[in-house]
């Protein structure tokens, strides 16, 4: 790209909002350095929402898996696993934060929104409004042994459920009319008579009747966050989700390309392009100089990518146990037995693994790379390295081309992990007003600049925003 | 028995055990649902001295009004007031009749991980038919489909926190290993109306078992480590004390206290122009705190602890606070927890030692 007058870009004062993903799973947590700190210690949880509280951060997130991570029937033993479940850790946050907004990742398959709803809501209330709902979902019955129902669900229903589900749980935030609340001691009841609406529906995945239990909270109700990539995915947060966390925030054309879809498919919906906030889940290197920041990213990358986790994601693309090999020598001679993996551990989803062993081979042979060395340059390439200033003209480009709205930051080092980016990179940005300087209100709604919850208004303002 | 001093419990939902409470709170209604309300609560009673605070809780809204009072979901409440305490005992109330126990477990052990070592968990019931239709869930029908769920689902939590071994995290650095996977067990849990595989996705709590409150109509003694017993005598209380084979015994009392502004009658006759008092069949004291204290000291000879239920959260904790605990204290009559023990260890609960890991040895030697 040319360098041409910073005014004239297509959106020239739009500014960075940044969210923090505790990420709890993942070889991209490196467990193994000295200030490596617990995963489950509530104090590891403190220190990174007050950290990025300092830093003026939209929102904490955590993530959620409700199976113990498996590779070949057997539990998957390289990353850092066991985390808390994320409604019960938040609403633990919520006493010892005062603005940052608390997001949970729940799946809408195994709940149920009477049950969900409620404990969102509760954390709503208990933060005055910093709640958000990450909504996710699941099919699979290796999940669903887990659960009462099992896998019951096919794939092509999860959706479904998800937005019948958001439609129930909408529907239960909204059943107190504002002001439903007594006034005073005096008051003919708790909850003044006929102002709390009874939620029937039945539908294919719900036939439920319950009287909603909690007023409003400050923000109306959680904001909702999506993640799924797929054509699906993105319509259903096209459709419902005030944020997008998404996989697309590390190549410029690639981030653009996907906002400017969500920007298509919003229009499609009939809401306005600037209703969704893309917040691309990004690992942020800093270093003083670009020299420093590559040989700390090198470092990093030999710690998350260990000689057994680079058998281990090289083994699910050749489809042979390579445990035991020297993960420091050349690739293995043989060729691979299996053409497609399923993308899981960390691993790049492939389709077609002999042309991309053949590319391996080809650019280790060029390189001198050794196996794990391979693993790391052609494994997917993830988020941002550079010093503060270089960092911040470069996010400057990808805000204000409207390829992004923020970044979630995913650490890679816990509970310290985010001290550089709020210590060094905040003050570049604030620098170029590309960073607010205060939080903008006490909401999470707010932080992010979002209009009220799509359900609380009228039909009008839907379409025109 | 523990001994001759008291555990005391508090109940500390909505505004207090009168369904009208809220007429007389010492906040605007809508403040019961605020964040300062919720810890402010927590705090006066751990300040008093109690060993354990519980939180109540439903699908459904509580009482029987038509126009609900709001009612925060106990776990978050429990969880928010963890983070807001350093010492007390927090025992949310969750049933198990139509909540999935996977979930449950990991909850639940998440507040044992965010109170380090104090939290307990009160089994209850959803025994009203509306609640399997808030849910979408087939009908419970009746005590012994309850009791089977209770029983299935106690089992399936307390599995799953011993699902994994205390140091099953290693970080071998030398073997490229996180975990010890030796150390993690399948469950593989197949009940009459659901199977669960496990591991837990969390670790195991600090307390290695949750402390676990319940009816003993209602959960085996088996799988309670204190039974909560009623009557509406000493005597019916203390032969529900013996009865209950469980490893500690907490009574229900329900109280009004005199306070400076009105006597304990009073302020019972002014809540009964909006709404009764059901009896239910608990030891109910309504009066001068000193009577409260006499009790008290009675009731220490059948049981280990006693949970009270005020009649108005904002009148009786204060008169509880700075007449009856004092007392109970000045006689050694109330045992006081300490800062940085587990509530097990307050109880005199042993930390039990991990199924999985005890059979794995066994296996072994054999």
């Amino acid at each position: 790209m040319t360098r041409t007058d910073p005014l004239d870009v297509p959106r020239p004062h739009a500014q960075l909002h940044f969210g923090v993903f505790f990420q709890g799973v993942n070889h991209w947590t490196i467990w193994s350095a000295p200030d490596s700190g617990s995963q489950i210690d509530p104090a590891s949880f403190r220190r990174v929402a007050q950290t990025a509280e300092r830093g003026l951060f939209d929102a904490f997130f955590l993530g959620e898996g409700l199976r113990l991570r498996e590779v070949d029937g057997r539990i998957h033993d390289l990353d850092v696993a066991g985390r808390p479940d994320a409604v019960t850790q938040l609403a633990a946050l919520a006493a010892v934060t005062r603005r940052i907004g608390l997001v949970s990742t729940s799946n809408s398959t195994f709940n149920e929104p009477a049950d969900l709803a409620r404990r969102l809501s509760g954390l709503d209330l208990l933060s005055e409004g910093r709640a958000g709902w990450n909504v996710v979902t699941t099919d699979n019955a290796w999940t669903g042994a887990n659960f009462r129902r099992g896998g019951y669900l096919d794939h092509a229903d999860r959706y479904r459920r998800a937005e019948e589900f958001l439609a129930v749980a909408r529907a239960l935030w909204d059943g107190w009319e504002d002001g439903a609340v007594a006034g005073s001691a005096d008051a003919t009841a708790w909850s003044a008579p006929g102002a709390v609406h009874r939620v029937r529906h039945r539908g294919p995945q719900f036939d439920v009747d319950l009287a909603p239990t909690l007023p409003r909270s400050a923000q109306g109700h959680p904001v909702i966050f999506q993640a799924g990539d797929s054509g699906e995915g993105r319509d259903f947060a096209a459709r419902n989700a005030d944020v997008i966390f998404s996989a697309h925030g590390s190549d410029f054309d690639d981030a653009l390309a996907f906002a400017e879809d969500i920007r298509r498919r919003l229009r499609a919906a009939g809401r306005p392009e600037d209703d969704l906030r893309i917040l691309p889940g990004t690992e942020i290197i800093i270093g003083a100089t670009e020299e420093e920041a590559e040989e700390k990213k090198r470092w990093i990358r030999l710690q998350q990518v260990t000689p057994a986790t680079a058998l281990g994601i090289a083994g699910l693309l050749w489809g042979i146990d390579l445990s035991g090999r020297d993960a420091d020598g050349p690739l293995p001679k043989e060729d691979p037995v299996v053409a497609e993996n399923d993308g899981s551990f960390g691993a790049r989803r492939v389709t077609d693994a002999r042309t991309v062993v053949a590319e391996w081979r080809a650019r280790a042979e060029a390189h001198g790379w050794s196996l794990r060395e391979t693993v790391i340059a052609l494994g997917p390439q993830r988020g941002h390295v550079g010093t503060p200033s270089g960092l911040a003209d470069k996010f400057a480009r990808f805000v204000r081309h409207g390829a992004v709205d923020g970044f979630n930051v995913t650490p890679y080092l816990i509970p310290d992990g985010l001290d550089d980016i709020v210590d060094l990179l905040v003050p570049e940005l604030q620098e170029r007003g590309l960073y607010p300087t205060e939080y903008a209100g006490t909401t999470l709604r707010e932080h992010l600049g979002l209009r009220e919850p799509l359900t609380h208004r009228s039909a009008p303002e839907r379409q025109a925003g | 028995m523990s001994g001759p001093a008291l555990h005391l419990a508090v109940e500390i939902d909505g505004d207090g055990a009168h369904p009208a409470a809220w007429r007389r709170a010492a906040h605007a209604p809508d403040r019961l649902l605020s964040p300062r309300r919720v810890a402010g609560l927590a705090t006066t009673a751990e300040n008093a001295g109690f060993t354990l605070i519980t939180l109540d809780d439903g699908v459904l809204p509580p009482g029987t009004a038509a126009d609900p009072v709001g009612r925060i979901g106990a776990v978050e409440r429990a969880a928010f007031v963890a983070a807001s305490t350093s010492t007390i005992g927090i025992a949310p109330v969750v049933a198990v009749t139509y909540a999935e126990p996977f979930h449950v477990s990991g909850q639940l052990a998440s507040l044992d991980h965010i109170s380090a070592g104090r939290a307990g968990w009160v089994v209850a019931q959803e025994e009203h038919p509306d609640a399997a239709r808030a849910w979408g869930r087939p009908l419970v029908a009746d005590a012994d489909a309850r009791a089977r769920e209770s029983r299935d689902g106690v089992q399936v939590v307390r599995a799953l926190w011993d699902s994994w071994e205390d140091d099953a995290v290693v970080r071998s650095v030398a073997t490229s290993r996180y975990l010890d996977r030796e150390r993690l067990y399948y469950i593989d849990f197949t009940g009459d109306t659901y199977a669960v595989k496990g591991p837990a996705i969390v670790p195991r709590p600090p307390q290695g078992q949750l402390v676990v409150l319940g009816r003993p109509a209602e959960v085996p003694a088996g799988q309670l480590d204190v039974a909560l017993v009623e009557g509406r005598d000493l005597a019916s209380v203390g032969a529900a004390a013996t009865a209950a084979a469980a490893p500690r015994v907490f009574a229900e009392v329900e109280v009004a206290l005199d306070t400076p502004d009105a006597s304990a009658a009073e302020r019972v006759a002014d809540l009964e122009r909006h709404a009764p008092w059901t009896d239910r069949g608990r030891l109910r004291h309504i009066g001068p705190a000193a009577q409260l204290v006499s009790l008290l000291g009675e009731l220490s000879r059948y049981v280990d602890g006693v949970r009270l239920r005020p009649l108005v959260l904002d009148e009786d904790l204060p008169v509880l606070s700075r007449l009856v605990l004092p007392a109970l204290s000045e006689r050694r009559l109330v045992a006081r927890p300490l800062p940085g023990t587990s509530l097990r260890s307050t109880l005199g609960l042993e930390r039990p030692a991990n199924r999985f890991a005890a059979a794995a040895v066994q296996e072994e030697t054999r």
